[in-house]
């Protein structure tokens, strides 16, 4: 056998804090390759680099900001949203994007969520779904499936899970979607596509968490749930917003794909020559 | 000849991408993504190990010449770990 | 104009041009005024869905280079305290007016409170100094509102505003100075242009004043801010030393120039053995009560804290050496005069109610009486 040809640099460090690497995600984690999904995207979007700013929350995908190398803010639990929404006010010509987590997004950032999906606030958001509370070791999260088994959860989880595309339609979102951490082409595409069309736009992006969520629900390594997705990922043409919801343990189809399109007036100041 | 909808591929003209594999083994962390992944099977886990205990990736025996750079490996490698790049020739 | 529209007004004399808030008895007319204001400047008003966005927005806003600001009152910044101190952690220069109700809770939505005092200087979690001033007239509420932009400005902080629905209510004459008037201290911004590679060191303090100078969003430094603890560049740093050392610069910027920013008004104290304390709408009170104490030849005088915090130790603790008595009135049960008792070393008298009425000046006038004995 031979070796690959060994290098101590990535063409993506170019956009990356590359001294920051490599980064704290655990071994099978796929927070990393949404990350790198985004970061090619932002260095084909052609929008010049100083004008794109990344806006994270906290949790394991609120770590993300801080290894891209670009106007990046890492904000309090849930206020991520918000707080983009500020910078986005205060200084149109910049491109946000929110890139946080399940947890971080849905639960205590759900009010904020709901009202930036109502508002068409021209944030970008991608959501890494990885169905737990990962940062702080596998809570149940408001994606975590009835009956999953997690730290908080020991006897399976009672509540119902949100079905983030169902929940942000009716939100009123403009642009919804959802792929997982395998559909790294589609993932990256549609986050060009995010960039280039105004408004609010909102990713899931599912994703392999071994250590948070995984092993406590019989997939216990990130490549495991990586061939899940492979089999059972379906692109969902017409399928209605209410039969999106997932559970991963169970052998039904996981819809992927955008969902909602629809144009709708992109959220802009008052302004009002007296 | 028959204006088809689509031209079919002349076989003759088409060339098969190749590409050479680049790794950076400290990144690595040994979730096997890239070798399960491989279209063509070209990555196996090396006998070696990085500093933090992980077996990274190295080209299969006799898979020298089979990559053909589609870089799905680097675009499923969570850690920035590995890419390619085609061979002119 | 009423104090609630005169520190509206004072935000935009000060080139406030983001305002984010959430409706709130008694300062719902600061948001309805930019509401109708900041559309003919070019600004921006939004109505988030709470008070936890209001705040959000303020940073983000401020963090891309707008002067910002929000208004609520003692529920809402219950609700704004964790970002309070997101603001304080990545120095983000922002205003915050609380126009105080009668509280804790629901309390008196349409009347008076000062007893928001406490929380506005250790409502977050963790050792934090903040800057706070308390307005006791429309007029003030213009002057301080403006003074709060230049502070937070300066010391690259939130400041607070903290008013009493009084004062936010009360119409009285205010009195707007031309633009070029207005005083204005620009923010310290960065004075190298962006590295070509490597991080800006957004962290990095001047030695000479602890203050590191802002970057804004979109100009290319390619900044990095977390509100965990982090080192000179704004990475996350865990290691306690740099905790130590960062904790103690974000206070020590403002402790350090406590002459600068504290404001204060003597009224009758020249001659005085005694002095009352007070702020805010009870002042007032205090003032017309020392008035009637000298006429019957009582030598007492007003010390009004204009600002709050950071306390006026100093000037309490030469006070001290020369005041027999120390009346503290205030509506609240006690908060001010614990920092008086702590700065002069002895018991104070205090004249206090919970709120939801003005302290009438006779109550004062007695303790002054008493005090005199």
């Amino acid at each position: 056998m031979t070796q690959a040809t060994v290098v101590d640099t990535h063409p993506l460090d170019a956009i990356l804090r590359a001294d920051r690497m490599p980064h704290i995600f655990c071994p099978g984690c796929s927070i990393g390759i949404a990350m790198r999904c985004y970061a090619q995207a932002v260095l084909e979007s052609a929008i010049p680099l100083q004008r794109h700013v990344i806006v994270s929350g906290i949790g394991c995908t609120g770590r993300v900001a801080g290894y891209m190398d670009l106007d990046s803010y890492h904000t309090t639990h849930g206020r991520a949203i918000p707080f983009a929404t500020g910078l986005k006010l205060a200084n149109p010509d910049l491109m946000v994007t929110v890139f946080s987590g399940d947890g971080d997004l849905s639960a205590i950032g759900g009010n904020h969520l709901i009202h930036a999906a109502r508002r068409n606030v021209d944030v970008k958001v991608i959501c890494v779904n990885n169905f737990n509370y990962g940062m702080t070791g596998g809570q149940c999260a408001p994606t975590t499936p009835l009956g999953a088994v997690a730290t908080t959860s020991p006897y399976g989880n009672p509540e119902q899970p949100f079905n983030l595309p169902y929940l942000l339609a009716a939100a009123g979102a403009g642009y919804v979607s959802r792929w997982t951490s395998l559909h790294v082409r589609q993932l990256k595409q549609d986050i060009l596509h995010c960039f280039a069309r105004p408004g609010f736009t909102f990713i899931e992006v599912l994703s392999a968490c071994p250590v948070g969520f995984g092993k406590s629900n019989n997939i216990p390594d990130g490549l495991e749930e990586m061939q899940l997705y492979r089999e059972r990922c379906v692109i969902a043409r017409g399928v209605p917003l209410e039969e999106l919801s997932i559970d991963l343990r169970e052998d039904s189809p996981i819809y992927v794909g955008n969902f909602v399109d629809r144009e709708l007036p992109v959220y802009k100041p008052v302004t009002h020559v007296g | 000849m028959k204006a088809f909808a689509r031209m079919p591929l002349n076989l003759q003209k088409m060339k098969v991408p190749r590409g050479i594999i680049y790794l950076i083994p400290e990144r690595c962390k040994g979730c096997r993504l890239c070798l399960e992944f491989c279209p063509r099977e070209v990555l196996q886990e090396s006998t070696e190990i990085n500093a933090k205990g992980y077996h990274f990736p190295e080209i299969a025996p006799g898979k020298d010449t089979n990559c053909i750079h589609c870089q799905f490996c680097t675009m499923i490698c969570p850690e920035f770990a590995i890419f390619t790049e085609e061979i002119e020739d | 104009m009423h104090g609630d529209e005169a520190c509206a007004e004072g935000a935009i004399a000060a080139g406030c041009r983001f305002f984010g808030g959430y409706p709130i008895t008694p300062s719902t007319e600061i948001a309805e005024r930019f509401a109708q204001r900041m559309p003919e400047l070019g600004g921006v008003f939004i109505q988030m869905e709470d008070e936890l966005a209001s705040i959000a927005a303020v940073l983000g806003a401020s963090a891309a280079g707008a002067r910002a600001m929000t208004a609520t009152s003692g529920p809402g910044l219950s609700l704004m305290l964790e970002n309070l101190g997101l603001g304080v952690m990545l120095e983000l220069p922002c205003v915050i007016v609380d126009i105080q109700r009668g509280s804790p809770s629901t309390g008196l939505p349409t009347m008076a409170g000062q007893s928001d005092v406490m929380q506005a200087r250790w409502g977050s979690h963790g050792d934090y100094s903040i800057i706070a001033y308390a307005p006791w007239s429309p007029q003030e509420a213009f002057d301080l509102t403006v003074l709060s932009f230049n502070m937070a400005d300066r010391f690259r902080t939130p400041v607070l505003l903290l008013g009493d629905e009084v004062i936010g209510h009360m119409v009285e004459r205010v009195v707007i100075p031309p633009a070029e008037e207005i005083p204005r201290w620009e923010r310290k911004r960065p004075k190298t242009p962006p590295p070509a590679a490597g991080v800006y060191h957004s962290f990095e303090p001047d030695p000479e004043d602890l203050i590191p100078p802002l970057p804004h969003a979109g100009e290319g430094y390619r900044v990095h801010f977390t509100g965990l603890t982090h080192d000179e560049r704004g990475y996350p740093d865990m290691s306690a030393d740099t905790h130590h050392a960062l904790v103690t610069r974000l206070n020590a910027k403002i402790q350090r120039y406590t002459e600068e920013i504290i404001r204060l008004e003597e009224y009758a104290m020249d001659d005085a053995r005694l002095v009352v304390v007070s702020f805010g709408c009870t002042a007032r009170s205090a003032r017309r009560a020392v008035r009637e104490a000298r006429a019957r030849g009582i030598p007492v005088g007003l010390l009004r804290l204009v600002s709050l915090w950071p306390f006026p130790e100093a000037v309490l603790r030469e006070l001290g050496k020369r005041m027999d008595a120390f009346i503290v009135a205030e509506m609240n049960l006690g908060q001010v005069r614990l920092e008086v008792e702590r700065c002069i070393g002895r018991p104070a008298w205090g004249v206090h109610h919970a709120g939801g009425e003005m302290i009438h000046p006779e109550k004062i006038l007695a303790a002054i009486v008493a005090a005199a004995m």
